[in-house]
């Protein structure tokens, strides 16, 4: 089943159109990975996903977005909410200064959970689901950049977590990382996907074979092919694509 | 000429000019201390003045100076940071909020006397707060704010834009994000700034000339509504305005406000100086 549904989405940055009649269908409980040469639009594309983009003064925004059968650019659509629902990874690891704990209570607390639930059990659970648990449980008061690079990218997934979205979009979650660190972030998405519906913005193709069940490549802002991941990488429909994921364009 | 000797000439003079700005300050200090240790003692500090200010002590006048910091306080920094948060975090860029920018700047650069004139007339005569300390705290609280409101909006546009986006990411609104994450980050920032205005309010005479000082009023303000003494005024009047006047009292006066002042700015030093340490994004 689609959990989102984006339908001839055009993005302008003023005068320029970054995005170009995107439709594309993102399964539930799936990976979908976002490939494509720089400045193809597909960070644009991801923060249109949670209305990231519509503090960027002077952009606009044509088409729809279903989440759930609801257009998140309808009017009255509740912003706050829907980023609640749809979280995101950043391309570099952004704990806030504080310890451990406060950055996957961080969340919580903004939303009130804590009121109703025991704040140290969803930390806890938040933890473990992003694989850190085992790490940090001795020191939660530890401060949060004294973690190593890796690390602090699983704490910054613990506090997407946190707030129990549907949906986790990434931005080149791994572009800062170490290849071990890489590695576990790729297991990690692995299980995630159980509980959420992931969409990943990534330069590495072989990430995007390893870990993806549907790809997307993007160039110069058109969805040019989306296929599953298998298919994309064994038989491309399009001239374009294959030059790209073979390495001899982009 | 060899360029080590170019080196070593251009370091001499830089050296001649540091020379020249901290002597004179450190003769200035000194000079305070030593002559004004003498005055100081528990009566100097506790007691009212007599003998037409030449013995006794300065008690009034060291309430008074608080009195007026703590008032300029409560209106400054409310006003200052509030104004400062929307200017950093809401107002978008428009022609208004340039020409606040430039007015804020503009503010800083009046002499004193001008706002002491100022409050003279808004608070004093217009407001019917009289000469008061609700009127010298007022006066003193609009000369800080362009301090406060611009060092408190440069250390909120200090932290990174990111963690507004991330709390944005985790479902905060706008104000929660700056409640929860970026005012904590400014507020060691956000405190040097109000300290240092605070500080200048508790150094200034001319401000305090015409709103709320006492030139001589042996005993405690009672009220809001009060006049009452204050350091800087009482150290002007009794420095040029009473003939005879031991320079003992003159120069035990003086290290006080010094020492009040001097404090402050060690504070604000401690807690900017941490703050660098802590900050490693
Ligand atoms: N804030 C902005 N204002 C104006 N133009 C922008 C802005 N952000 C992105 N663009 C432009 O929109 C296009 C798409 O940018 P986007 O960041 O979505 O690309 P990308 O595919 O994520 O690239 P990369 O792989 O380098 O991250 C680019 O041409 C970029 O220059
Ligand atoms: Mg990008």
């Amino acid at each position: 089943m689609a959990k989102i549904i984006a339908e001839r989405l055009n993005f302008y940055y003023g005068d320029f159109r970054a995005l170009a009649d995107i439709s594309m269908h993102i399964e539930e409980y799936q990976i979908t990975a976002l490939i494509g040469p720089s400045g193809c639009g597909k960070s644009t594309f991801l923060r249109c996903l949670d209305r990231m983009n519509d503090t960027i003064p002077g952009t606009r925004v044509e088409g729809k977005v279903w989440l759930d059968g609801q257009d998140i650019y309808a009017p009255g659509t509740d912003v706050v909410d829907l980023r609640r629902r749809v979280g995101m990874v950043f391309q570099r690891p952004n704990p806030f200064p504080q310890t451990v704990f406060d950055n996957v209570a961080f969340g919580p607390r903004v939303l009130g959970l804590h009121k109703k639930e025991n704040l140290a059990d969803i930390v806890e659970a938040s933890l473990r689901g992003a694989a850190l648990w085992d790490e940090v449980k001795d020191n939660l008061k530890q401060d949060a950049l004294s973690l190593s690079l890796g690390q602090q990218q699983r704490l910054c997934i613990a506090r997407a977590i946190a707030v129990r979205p549907e949906v986790i979009l990434m931005d080149e979650p791994c572009s800062a990382l170490d290849p071990i660190d890489t590695l576990e972030i790729e297991e990690l998405m692995r299980r995630l996907k159980v509980d959420y519906t992931i969409v990943i913005v990534t330069h590495n193709m072989q990430q995007a074979a390893r870990v993806s069940d549907w790809t997307g490549f993007f160039w110069l802002g058109r969805l040019v092919e989306f296929a599953a991941t298998q298919d994309m990488f064994t038989k491309p429909t399009h001239e374009l694509t294959e030059s790209y994921i073979t390495g001899r364009a982009g | 000429m060899n360029r080590y000797l170019v080196q070593r000439a251009g370091f001499a003079l830089l050296a001649l000019a540091a020379l020249v700005v901290v002597v004179p300050i450190l003769l200035v200090i000194g000079t305070i201390v030593v002559r004004g240790m003498r005055a100081i003692n528990w009566e100097f500090l506790t007691a009212m003045p007599r003998d037409g200010m030449k013995a006794g002590g300065i008690l009034p006048a060291i309430v008074g100076t608080l009195l007026l910091s703590v008032g300029t306080a409560l209106v400054a920094i409310p006003v200052g940071v509030g104004g400062a948060i929307y200017l950093s975090e809401y107002a978008r860029d428009t022609w208004l909020t340039r020409a606040i920018r430039l007015a804020i700047i503009n503010l800083a650069g009046i002499p004193s006397v001008v706002y002491g004139l100022f409050g003279l007339g808004l608070f004093v005569l217009f407001l019917h707060f009289g000469t008061s300390i609700v009127a010298g705290s007022l006066t003193l609280a609009i000369m800080t704010l362009p301090i406060i409101i611009s060092t408190a909006e440069e250390a909120l546009r200090s932290v990174p834009v990111e963690f507004r986006t991330v709390s944005a990411s985790l479902g905060g609104t706008r104000w929660q994000g700056i409640r929860n994450i970026v005012l904590p980050q400014a507020l060691p920032g956000i405190i040097t700034g109000v300290i240092l205005g605070l500080l200048r309010a508790a150094g200034e005479t001319a401000p305090i000339l015409f709103t709320v000082a006492a030139f001589y009023l042996p005993r405690l303000p009672r009220s809001p509504l009060d006049q009452t003494m204050a350091l800087p005024y009482h150290l002007y009047v009794i420095s040029t305005q009473v003939p005879g006047m031991p320079a003992q009292v003159q120069y035990g006066t003086a290290l006080v406000l010094l020492a009040l002042v001097l404090s402050m700015n060690v504070v604000a030093t401690v807690i900017r100086s941490t703050f660098r340490r802590r900050r490693q994004w």
